[in-house]
C-alpha cells in the first residue's frame, strides 16, 4: 500500500465515521433519554435521503403521507388518554401540531414535488417530514411504554423498524436512488481531493456536535433531558414533564437521521433497507461510548469508520464480521474497567 | 409446586391433534415449527426473563445443534440419535466457550455482545468449506425407529412435542429447586444472592448453558425435520426474533414462551397468506402490519400475554406449608461467653480521597449484642460491607474465631456463620415469603441442577424449605409465608430478610437498621426476638438509628463519627459521653 491509497483510506473512512459519530450521537441521546435503543434510527437515515432523492428528482415521496397518518394517529392517542377530561386549548394545540402542521407539509411536497425544487427546499421539506415522523413516532409507539423495561422498548423497537423498513420498500421501490450533491466543486490539496460534500459533511458533524454540546450545556431544556436521563422520577418531581423530553429526545434523532441521511446520499447509492446497517455501526460507536458519552461516541466513530474504509481495502468479505467483532473485545474491557453495581433494576 | 394437572391435559390435547380427522397436514407443519421455536423461546425465557441476560444470539446455538448432526450424518453416517447427545454436547460446550467470554459483561453490553457475535458466526456458517458456505449441507437422513422412518411432518410431529413438553417440565423443575432460587434471583443483582453463597457468574453460566442446549435440541430436530441446513434460518434477524418471541408470549414464563412461537408463527402465516388477498400487488405489506401489531400487543400486555392470559384465572390458593419437622444439621456453637467471635482491627476504607472507614477497631464477642451508631454517614454501612465482603478494606485487617478473613469473597464470610441484613431490602419481589427466605439455606443444601431437573432434590429440598417456614414462624410473620415478598410492607420485607439470615445458621448477625419501618409492637418483639436469639448462642452486631431501641437491646455500643470510632462502652457510659452527645447534638448543647 502507498501513501496515497493510505491517505484515501483515512479520508474515506473519516468521512463514514463523521456520518456515524452523528448517529451515535443520536442514539445516546434517545436511549439516555427515553431508555429506547433506537434500531429504527437507520429508517431515518433512508427516509431523509430518499425522500430528498425523491423530491430532487420531481417524485412524490410516500413519507410525507405517512408523516400525516401518524400525526393523525398521535391525536388520537392524544385524545383517548384526555378523553376525561377534554380540555379546549390542549386538543386544539395537539390538532394543530399533529393534524393541520403535516397536513400543510403534504400540500407543499405535492406542490413542490411538482416542478423539481431546488435543493435548499428539498432539504428543508425532507428534514421536516422526517422530524414529525420522529416525533408522532414515539408519541404512538414509545410513549404508551415509557414505564416499561428496557427490554420490551427494545422489541417494540424492532417492531417499529420492521414496519418502516416495509414502508419504505413501499415509498421508494426496491431500486436504490442518489440524490444531487448538497455542495458541488471540489479542490485537491497534495494527493487529495476534497470535495464540496465531503467538505459538508466534516462541517455539519461539527457543527452539530458543538450544538449539542452547546444545547446541553446551557439551555434550559437541555438540562431537563440531561435531568431525565439520570433520573425519570426526580426530574417529574422537579417539574419536568418527561414526555415532552421523551419527545425532544426523538426529534433531535429524526433529524438527525434524516440529515446524515442527505449528506451520504449524493456519495453512495441508498436502498430501502440500507439504513439498518449504517445504524448499526453508529450504534457500534454509540457503544464504545458506553451509550453515556457524546466525545468518546464521536472518537470511537472515526475509529469504526477507519476500521471499516481499511478492511474493506484488505479483506472485503468480511468488512461487516470485522466491524462488529471489534465490539467484543471493547465490551469486555469497558465491564472489567467498571463492574457495574446492578441493582433494582428492570 | 403447581399440580401438574394442566401439563398432563396439554399433552394429551397435543397428542390427540393429528387424529382429528380433516386436519388440514399444513397446520401440522405449523405446529412442528411451534414446537422448534418455543424450545428456543423457553431457553430465552430462563435466560432472559428469569436470569435477566438477554440474548441475541440464541439463533446461532440452533445452528450448532443443526450443523452438528448434519455433518455427522451425511460425512460420517452416524445414527441421528447418537448424534443427538453430540450436537447437545457441542452446543452446551460452546456456551461454555462464548459465555465465558459474554456473561461476565454487565449491563446492557451483554445484549449488544451477543449480537456481536450472533453476527460473526453467521458469517462463519456461510464461509466455512466443511459446513457447505452458503449452499449448506442436504440429504441429511431422517429419524428412525427400527424401520419406521420420521419423513412426514405427521411423524416428526410427535418428536417435535415430546420434546418441547419434557424439556418445560425440566426447566419448571429446574427453576422450583434450590439451583432456581439462585437463578431467579439474579435478575435483582447480585450483593444480596452472594452475600449467601450464591456463586452469581456460575448461576448466570448455567443458565446461558441451558438455554444453548434447548436451542441445539431445537436445531438438531430442525435437521431432521428440513433434512438440510443452511445459514439464513441461523442469522442475528432470527436471534432477534426468537427474543422478541419470548417477550410477546411473557419472557418470565416458561409456557410463555411456547405461546409467544405460536402467536408468532401463526400470526406470520396468516399475514403471509392473506395479507395479499386483502391489499394485493405490493411487497413486504406482511412485515409492515406485522411490526405494527408487535408494537400494539406490547401496548395492551407489556408483559407479555401469557401473564395477562393467567390474570384472568383465579388467584393461586396459597401453597402448602412445609413439614417443619424436618431438620438440617446445624453448626458448632462458640462454647462459652469472654470468646472473641468477630474481630475488627484499624479498618480502613478509602473512596477516592474520602475515608468513609478510618482505622476503625472493635470486638464482638461470643453471645453478645453489640450496636453500632452515629450520625448519617459515619461509615456504618461501609464497615458492614467490609465485614461482609461486599467492599475489600483498604488497609487493616478482620478476623472471624481468630482467622484472618480479609477480603475474602462475601460467599466465604457466609460460610464463616456471618449472615447479614441490608439497609435497603434486597428481595426478590416476585418471589414467596418462604422462597426468599429459603435463599437464606442456599449452603445447607446440596442438590444440583440435573437432580433438581430430575426431581431427585425433594428431601434435600423439603429439608431447606422446612428450615426457611422455621425461621418465617421464628419472626411471625408465618401467615405471610406464600405471599409474594413485594407485596408485604417494608418494615415486614425487614423482618423477611431477618428470617433469611437466619436460615444461614449463623453465630453472627449482622442487622443493618432492622426497626425502620416497624411500629412500637413489632419493634418491641424484634427485640424480644434478639435477645433469645443471643441467649440461644448468637451474636449479633446491629446499625440501628433509633436510640431508644439500642439502649434497651445492646450490651455494647461503638460510635461512629466520620469514619472513626468515637466512643466504645455500655449504653449507660454512651449516654453520657460528651464526644457523642457532641457528635449528634452539635458543641453548643
Amino acid at each position: 500500500m502507498n501513501t496515497t491509497i493510505m491517505l484515501f483510506l483515512v479520508q474515506d473512512g473519516i468521512t463514514n465515521g463523521a456520518i456515524y459519530a452523528l448517529l451515535g450521537l443520536a442514539l445516546v441521546l434517545v436511549f439516555a433519554v427515553t431508555r429506547v435503543i433506537l434500531i429504527p434510527q437507520g429508517e431515518f437515515v433512508t427516509y431523509g435521503a430518499l425522500t430528498y432523492a425523491s423530491l430532487a428528482s420531481g417524485q412524490m415521496p410516500g413519507t410525507a403521507k405517512l408523516a400525516l397518518a401518524l400525526g393523525i394517529g398521535a391525536f388520537a392517542f392524544d385524545l383517548f388518554v384526555a378523553r376525561k377530561a377534554l380540555h379546549g386549548r390542549l386538543i386544539l394545540r395537539s390538532f394543530l401540531t399533529n393534524v393541520v402542521l403535516p397536513a400543510i407539509v403534504l400540500a407543499l411536497t405535492i406542490y413542490f414535488a411538482a416542478q423539481k425544487p431546488p435543493v435548499a427546499i428539498c432539504i428543508a421539506l425532507s428534514l421536516v417530514i422526517v422530524a414529525m415522523i420522529g416525533l408522532y413516532l414515539y408519541r404512538v409507539a414509545f410513549q404508551p411504554l415509557a414505564h416499561t423495561s428496557v427490554l420490551v422498548l427494545l422489541i417494540a423497537s424492532v417492531g417499529v423498524h420492521l414496519a418502516l423498513q416495509g414502508l419504505g420498500l413501499l415509498f421508494f421501490g426496491a431500486e436504490g436512488q442518489r440524490g444531487p450533491a448538497v455542495l458541488s466543486g471540489s479542490f485537491t490539496a497534495g494527493a487529495l481531493r476534497f470535495t464540496g460534500q465531503s467538505l459538508t459533511v466534516y462541517g455539519i458533524t461539527i457543527a452539530f456536535i458543538v450544538g449539542l454540546w452547546l444545547f446541553f450545556g446551557l439551555t434550559l431544556y437541555g438540562k431537563a433531558l440531561r435531568a431525565t436521563a439520570v433520573n425519570r422520577l426526580g426530574a417529574r418531581l422537579a417539574g419536568i414533564r418527561t414526555t415532552l423530553s421523551g419527545q425532544i429526545a426523538f426529534l433531535l434523532a429524526s433529524v438527525i437521521g434524516a440529515l446524515s441521511g442527505i449528506m451520504i446520499v449524493p456519495i453512495t447509492t441508498l436502498y430501502y433497507d440500507s439504513g439498518f446497517l449504517i445504524g448499526l455501526k453508529g450504534f457500534v460507536a454509540a457503544i464504545i461510548g458506553g451509550l453515556v458519552s457524546y466525545p468518546l461516541t464521536a472518537v470511537a466513530a472515526l475509529f469504526v469508520g477507519l476500521v471499516e474504509a481499511f478492511s474493506s481495502f484488505y479483506a472485503s468479505n468480511y468488512k461487516e464480521v470485522i466491524v462488529f467483532m471489534l465490539l467484543i473485545p471493547v465490551l469486555l474491557l469497558r465491564s472489567l474497567a467498571a463492574p457495574a453495581v446492578e441493582e433494582e433494576k428492570d | 409446586m403447581q399440580s401438574r394437572l394442566p401439563i398432563l391435559v396439554f399433552a394429551a390435547l397435543m397428542a390427540a391433534i393429528p387424529f382429528i380427522p380433516g386436519m388440514p397436514p399444513f397446520w401440522i407443519v405449523l405446529l412442528d415449527n411451534i414446537g422448534l421455536t418455543a424450545l428456543v423461546a423457553m431457553g430465552l425465557v430462563l435466560l432472559t426473563g428469569v436470569g435477566g441476560l438477554t440474548s441475541f444470539g440464541q439463533a446461532a446455538f440452533v445452528g450448532f445443534g443443526a450443523y452438528t448432526t448434519a455433518v455427522l450424518t451425511t460425512t460420517y453416517g452416524l445414527s441421528p440419535w447418537l448424534t443427538l447427545p453430540l450436537s447437545l454436547v457441542v452446543s452446551g460446550l460452546l456456551a461454555v466457550l462464548l459465555g465465558l467470554v459474554t456473561v461476565r459483561l454487565s449491563g446492557h453490553y451483554l445484549p449488544l455482545g451477543t449480537l456481536a457475535w450472533g453476527l460473526g458466526l453467521f458469517y462463519l456458517f456461510s464461509k466455512l468449506e466443511f459446513l457447505g458456505r452458503n449452499d449448506g449441507i442436504s440429504a441429511i437422513p431422517p429419524l428412525s425407529i427400527g424401520t419406521f422412518k420420521m419423513l412426514s411432518p405427521g411423524s416428526i410431529y410427535y418428536a417435535i412435542w415430546v420434546a418441547v413438553i419434557v424439556s418445560a417440565l425440566l426447566t419448571m423443575n429446574l427453576l422450583d429447586s434450590r439451583t432456581g432460587r439462585a437463578i431467579r434471583a439474579l435478575r435483582r443483582g447480585h450483593v444480596a444472592a452472594e452475600a449467601f453463597g450464591v456463586h452469581t457468574p456460575r448461576a448466570k453460566m448455567l443458565v446461558f448453558i441451558h438455554a444453548a442446549v434447548l436451542a441445539g435440541l431445537s436445531g438438531w430436530l430442525y435437521a431432521h425435520l428440513q433434512r438440510a441446513v443452511n445459514p439464513t434460518p441461523f442469522g442475528a434477524q432470527a436471534g432477534i426474533e426468537y427474543l422478541f418471541i419470548a417477550v410477546v408470549g411473557g419472557a418470565g414464563y416458561v409456557w410463555g414462551g411456547v405461546l409467544g412461537a405460536a402467536i408468532v408463527v401463526v400470526l406470520k402465516e396468516v399475514l403471509q397468506s392473506y395479507l395479499p388477498l386483502i391489499l394485493p400487488g405490493s411487497g413486504q405489506v406482511e412485515t409492515i402490519v406485522f411490526g405494527i401489531m408487535l408494537v400494539a400487543l406490547l401496548q395492551l400486555a407489556p408483559g407479555g400475554v401469557w401473564p395477562w392470559l393467567m390474570s384472568f384465572l383465579p388467584e393461586p390458593t396459597g401453597g402448602k406449608k412445609p413439614d417443619t419437622a424436618l431438620k438440617l444439621e446445624q453448626r458448632p456453637r462458640a462454647p462459652g461467653q469472654d470468646s472473641v467471635l468477630l474481630h475488627v482491627e484499624k479498618a480502613r476504607k478509602q473512596f477516592g480521597g474520602v475515608i468513609a472507614v478510618n482505622n476503625v477497631s472493635f470486638d464482638v464477642q461470643a453471645r453478645e449484642i453489640v450496636a453500632l451508631i452515629g450520625p448519617n454517614g459515619a461509615g456504618k454501612s461501609t464497615t458492614f460491607n467490609l465485614i461482609t465482603g461486599v467492599l475489600s478494606a483498604t488497609s487493616g485487617s478482620i478476623s472471624v474465631l481468630g482467622k484472618k478473613v480479609d477480603n475474602a469473597p462475601p460467599q466465604e464470610i457466609v460460610k464463616l456463620g456471618i449472615s447479614r441484613t441490608f439497609q435497603h431490602v434486597k428481595l426478590v419481589p416476585d418471589m414467596t415469603v418462604l422462597e426468599n427466605v429459603a435463599i437464606g439455606a442456599h449452603l445447607r443444601g446440596h442438590s444440583g441442577p440435573i437432580s433438581s431437573m430430575l426431581r431427585l432434590d425433594r428431601a434435600d429440598e423439603a429439608k431447606l424449605l422446612a428450615e426457611a417456614a422455621r425461621q418465617i414462624e421464628r419472626v411471625g410473620l408465618a401467615e405471610q409465608m406464600h405471599q409474594l415478598a413485594g407485596s408485604l410492607s417494608l418494615g415486614q420485607q425487614r423482618i423477611v430478610e431477618i428470617a433469611r439470615a437466619l436460615c444461614v445458621d449463623p453465630m453472627l448477625l449482622l442487622l443493618d437498621e432492622p426497626a425502620a419501618g416497624l411500629r412500637h409492637m413489632e419493634k418491641q418483639r424484634l427485640a424480644t426476638l434478639l435477645r433469645s436469639l443471643r441467649d440461644g448462642g448468637m451474636s449479633v452486631l446491629l446499625v440501628e438509628h433509633d436510640m431508644g431501641f439500642v439502649m434497651n437491646l445492646a450490651d455494647r455500643i461503638v460510635v461512629l463519627d466520620f469514619g472513626t470510632k468515637i466512643a466504645e462502652g455500655t449504653p449507660a457510659t454512651i449516654k453520657t459521653n460528651p464526644e457523642v452527645i457532641k457528635a449528634y447534638l452539635g458543641v453548643a448543647a
